[in-house]
């Protein structure tokens, strides 16, 4: 679900294309694709073109069009200080295995992305998970990775992009066998 | 029969108009209330500072106490105008000095304020009284310094959110021990340590002290002596607000803040344990204003249980990590809710913790008194503006932005135009509207017809044709300042009635379809406007190519020409 919500993000007429790409040369891209000026133009060109964008297929990298969002440099620059002293500090949560006598903690700070956190959890309780796949989660183990987010609903780790997982993951649970059946994981 | 008053009757009178817009009025009535009104006037705002000059101000209004200056054009915010593009105050404050006025108050909003200029104000000006500086740079702490050493009946500093130099705190300590008159003191956006024993004991020794505003560097310790020193506070705003609620210390906060019944205001928690808020409880039933906008570690439970106890609230700023449902909190809790701000905790992420149409329509449910939006949101839809339309029909301000500036409306996939074509017309009042989402022109038809009170309108990424441009400078007579970036606007458009441009304050237009020969016509045809172009990259070609489009024009009413200050990214027609 929040991949869907990347690609409409980034996949309007305002990416700015691949990283890399200097602003300047992102602002003239905006302003032709924001022109959708076709000499016949009336509100359904301009909702198929939106239309059209979507289906463009963006690298969902977090692309930043110059001035947009409209906030005071002072605002974004404080707003993410705080998130800079939360990295320092590192980033422990608790992780929890379904038939374990104690818990154990890892700094999810560590990790660059999901193979590197899996490998180590792996490792740390002696498992394997299964293969990951969008559609079916997990297969081919009895083990799954799950998370608790910041809503407090228990979620399959692999979905969301690794900057968005690290930012609301408060736990992570191995569940295992029958439990784990409900989050899409085919024995 | 008025030509029969001494001038001190009719001087008299028109102290009791406190209002520029009435006071200019007056002046205009005859050469004798000319004559009056200009010797008695103490308090003049210049919103453009490159519109006249310092020697003129002088000469018009040698009373003058009070002066309100604003320097860079508002999208200087957002990083579209060059650091070097101008703004300085420091030739006012030395004409001023040079003058013998007798300044008291300086408030100055998007200026570059050197340390220099700020020696220069604190030693020229023996009744200096208040220094207000919003969103300016320039400075560091031993401008500061000099301000506190040397304005020896200093009531007010108000620091607010400025880029500022140095991380040296030793400027508190310049207070000298007679300076007793402080009335506010807000130094929240600095960075550096301050020297708290001076801190403390200026606080004591300011009986009249009513706002105090700290940065994230004071300890609780020290808040806790400083609210006991200071129960009479009116307005707080915290730095650092992290504690175990199970301590003395955190015993002796409470019992501190408990004793401030006064405190209608409060602001900061920069740095914030969420666990440690039922100390505030006590005194939030008394709380008119709240600002939360920079505590993003406030959220969830903790964020609607504080809510909940601010009965009276009329200005909430907040992070949209309170989600529609700590909205709905909102909307059932603050029925005096007058100004609205939410802003966006995480600009460029996914937006999870983003709020959406659900949350501005419970507000504007349960919310009747709210008239000032700004609202940073993950999507809007028509029903939810036509919702909130119907809902609150006194708008004044409504900014809506959409973190996705092309976004349609989710359910239905059309433009938003039928949604904010309700708000203008229903919100008769309304003076300033930011747009966003998927707009056409049709929007702008809209503006044209029914808002006739708006003075100020930002726009980006919107419309189809010149015709949307057209339809606001044709309807909204009232228009003062246009603010446009990324649309399709072109020569046509911006020639099309250009003596309106001076019955503007300014006019900016960026990434549009407006060329250099557009521009030049504009310059050519109206002498009393001076019309920017800012290129901030490869100047090359700047004089040849009239076809060629501009990147960022800003045109303004003047009466005093060409600016000498303008840096070399910028030309003026």
């Amino acid at each position: 679900m929040a991949f869907e919500k990347d690609f409409n993000l980034d996949a309007t007429e305002l990416r700015l294309g691949l990283p890399g790409t200097s602003d300047e040369q992102a602002s003239t891209t905006l302003r032709i694709g924001n022109k959708r000026a076709l000499p016949d133009m009336n509100e359904d060109s301009s909702v198929a073109a939106a239309k059209k964008c979507d289906q463009e297929t963006a690298p969902p990298t977090k692309a930043q069009v110059v001035g947009w969002p409209p906030i005071r440099s002072y605002r974004k620059n404080n707003l993410q200080t705080k998130k800079t002293e939360v990295e320092t500090c590192g980033m422990y949560v608790k992780v929890s295995m379904d038939g374990a006598p104690y818990l154990r903690k890892i700094d999810l700070k560590m990790y660059k992305g999901y193979p590197e956190l899996l490998k180590a959890m792996e490792d740390m309780f002696k498992f394997k998970v299964g293969k990951y796949s969008e559609r079916e989660g997990y297969n081919g183990s009895e083990f799954v990775p799950t998370y608790e987010d910041k809503d407090g609903d228990w979620m399959l780790v692999g979905d969301v992009p690794w900057e968005m997982f690290v930012n609301s993951c408060k736990k992570l649970r191995i569940m295992k066998g029958s439990e784990a059946r409900g989050l899409g994981c085919v024995v | 029969m008025m030509n029969y008053f001494p001038d001190e009757v009719l001087e008299h009178v028109f102290d009791s108009i406190a209002s520029h817009k009435d006071r200019n009025s007056v002046s205009l009535v005859c050469k004798s209330w000319y004559r009056i009104e200009r010797y008695s006037r103490r308090r003049v705002f210049i919103g453009n500072c490159y519109s006249i000059s310092p020697e003129r101000l002088i000469a018009r209004f040698p009373g003058l106490k009070s002066l309100t200056l604003k320097g860079k054009p508002h999208f200087a915010d957002f990083n579209l105008v060059p650091y070097d593009w101008g703004g300085f105050v420091y030739p006012w404050i030395k004409a001023l000095a040079e003058s013998g006025i007798g300044l008291e108050e300086l408030r100055l909003k998007r200026m570059v304020v050197s340390d220099e200029s700020l020696e220069l104000l604190s030693k020229s000006f023996a009744n200096f009284k208040s220094l207000v500086l919003v969103s300016c740079e320039g400075f560091s702490a031993d401008g500061l310094a000099a301000v506190a050493a040397n304005c020896r009946f200093l009531r007010e500093l108000d620091l607010q959110e400025n880029e500022v130099d140095d991380h040296r705190g030793h400027w508190l300590s310049c207070f000298p021990e007679s300076c007793t008159s402080l009335v506010s003191l807000n130094f929240a956006c600095l960075k550096g340590e301050v020297n708290l024993g001076a801190l403390e004991r200026l606080v004591s020794r300011s009986p009249n002290l009513k706002s105090l505003r700290l940065n994230r560097l004071v300890p609780l310790d020290t808040l806790q002596k400083l609210l006991m020193r200071a129960p009479q506070l009116v307005d707080l705003g915290i730095g650092s607000y992290v504690h175990d609620p199970s301590s003395e210390a955190s015993n002796k906060l409470k019992h501190a803040i408990q004793r401030c019944k006064s405190i209608v205001s409060l602001s900061g928690f920069l740095e914030v344990a969420p666990r440690c808020m039922s100390a505030i409880y006590p005194i939030c039933g008394n709380l008119t204003t709240l600002n939360l906008s920079y505590a993003p570690g406030l959220h969830g439970n903790k964020l609607t249980k504080l809510i909940q106890h601010c009965r009276k609230l009329q200005r909430l700023w907040i992070l949209d990590r309170i989600g529609d449902k700590g909205l709905g909190v909102v909307a059932s809790t603050c029925k005096e809710l007058q100004e609205l701000r939410v802003f966006p905790s995480d600009p460029f992420g996914a937006g999870n913790d983003a709020v959406t149409e659900e949350g501005l329509v419970l507000v504007s449910a349960g919310c009747p008194k709210l008239n000032s939006l700004l609202y940073f949101c993950q999507q809007m839809t028509n029903a939810a503006l036509i919702t909130v339309a119907r809902n609150c029909p006194n708008f004044i301000r409504f900014r809506l932005c959409i973190l996705d500036p092309v976004k349609p409306d989710p359910v239905t996939n059309q433009p938003l135009d039928e949604g904010f074509g309700a708000i203008v017309q229903s919100c008769k009042r309304l003076k300033r509207l930011s747009l966003s989402g998927l707009l056409t022109d049709q929007v702008f038809l809209y503006i044209g017809m029914y808002a006739e009170q708006l003075e100020m309108l930002s726009i980006a990424f919107a419309a189809d044709s010149d015709k949307g441009m057209l339809y606001v400078l044709n309807g909204c007579k009232k228009l003062r300042k246009l603010e446009i970036r990324d649309c399709p606007f072109g020569n046509s458009a911006l020639l099309e009635d250009v003596g309106k441009y001076e019955t503007m304050r300014s006019l900016w237009m960026s990434s549009c379809e407006v060329t250099l020969g557009g521009c030049k016509t504009v310059a050519e045809k109206m002498p009393s406007l001076n019309v920017e172009i800012i290129n901030e990259s490869d100047q090359t070609e700047f004089n040849l190519d009239e076809g060629q489009k501009v990147d960022k024009m800003y045109l303004y009413r003047t009466l005093v020409g060409h600016r000498k200050d303008a840096p070399e990214s910028v030309w003026i027609l």
